[in-house]
């Protein structure tokens, strides 16, 4: 059994990156650019996921089942959602060029 | 022994980055990530341009602290822009010129400047010597441009030593 003011933090952190990724997904729906609406994901994946992280983390170890499964989810997440972000843009820019800013002047 | 083991930090990491996946130290499992962590770096050695050497662990480790804090003071600000109202965003690109010349200290910037939330990098210049930047809000640009520079760029410099960085110090 979990003592309470571990289940009560453990709570608070899985509501709090529920939030922070509705908030980013509701982003994604709401803001009209594409652009813009690629900065919704790229916060709800960090934040918001490394709380639901570090609460997995301190509820599975409190159970007893040492893992270290959030470590390396964090470490792929870190890793790769750079570079599907970068590729997004790449993409966007290439078949609408008219997004292009202008070059360094 | 280089010919089958190029990259012996690399083939440890792939080696324990297995057993934390399996949650297991059977010998099975050691005899497969042993295999994992001979063939995964022979076969990615024509991707890498150059070898890696962290300089400066103790500038790696306040950058850490400081992206880890900035990601989260930036989670919040983005998130009362996006539950704000639309028209108050000025989003646009920004070019930011690079200092860097060291490939991995340039993909390691792009890396945390997208991770910030509010900040996607969109690509380097061919001559890499700019970065393509789209923020989300941007009032001052100037100053956007040289909280990277100050706060990302040149700790960067400085871990994977690269030559200006050396020259200046």
């Amino acid at each position: 059994m979990m003592p309470l003011w571990l289940e009560l933090l453990v709570s608070t952190l899985l509501i709090a990156g529920a939030t922070l990724a509705l908030i980013g997904s509701w982003g994604l729906a709401k803001l009209s650019e594409f652009l813009r609406r690629l900065h919704g994901p790229t916060k709800a994946t960090t934040l918001g996921l490394g709380c639901l992280l570090v609460a997995s983390a301190i509820g599975m170890n409190a159970r007893g089942h040492l893992s270290l499964h959030e470590l390396l989810v964090t470490a792929f997440l870190f890793l790769t959602s750079p570079v599907s972000a970068n590729l997004l843009v790449q993409a966007v820019l290439a078949m609408q060029p008219e997004l292009r800013p202008p070059p360094v002047g | 022994m280089r010919r089958i083991l190029p990259a012996p930090v690399m083939a440890m990491l792939v080696l324990t980055l297995w057993l934390a996946l399996n949650n297991s130290v059977s010998l099975g499992n050691l005899l497969f990530g042993a295999l994992l962590g001979i063939v995964i770096p022979l076969m990615t050695a024509p991707l890498r341009e150059s070898g890696v050497k962290i300089h400066d662990w103790r500038v790696l480790v306040s950058l850490t602290w400081r992206v880890a804090k900035d990601i989260v003071i930036s989670n919040i600000t983005v998130a009362r822009q996006v539950l704000g109202r639309e028209s108050a965003l000025d989003s646009r690109f920004v070019w930011v010129p690079l200092t860097a010349t060291e490939p991995h200290a340039i993909v390691a910037l792009a890396g945390i400047i997208t991770l910030t939330p509010g900040t996607v990098t969109a690509f380097v210049s061919e001559d890499r010597r700019h970065l393509l930047v789209h923020a989300l809000h941007v009032t001052d640009t100037a100053a956007l441009v040289s909280d990277i520079k100050t706060h990302y760029e040149a700790p960067l410099m400085k871990v994977f030593g690269d030559a200006l960085a050396r020259r200046a110090s």
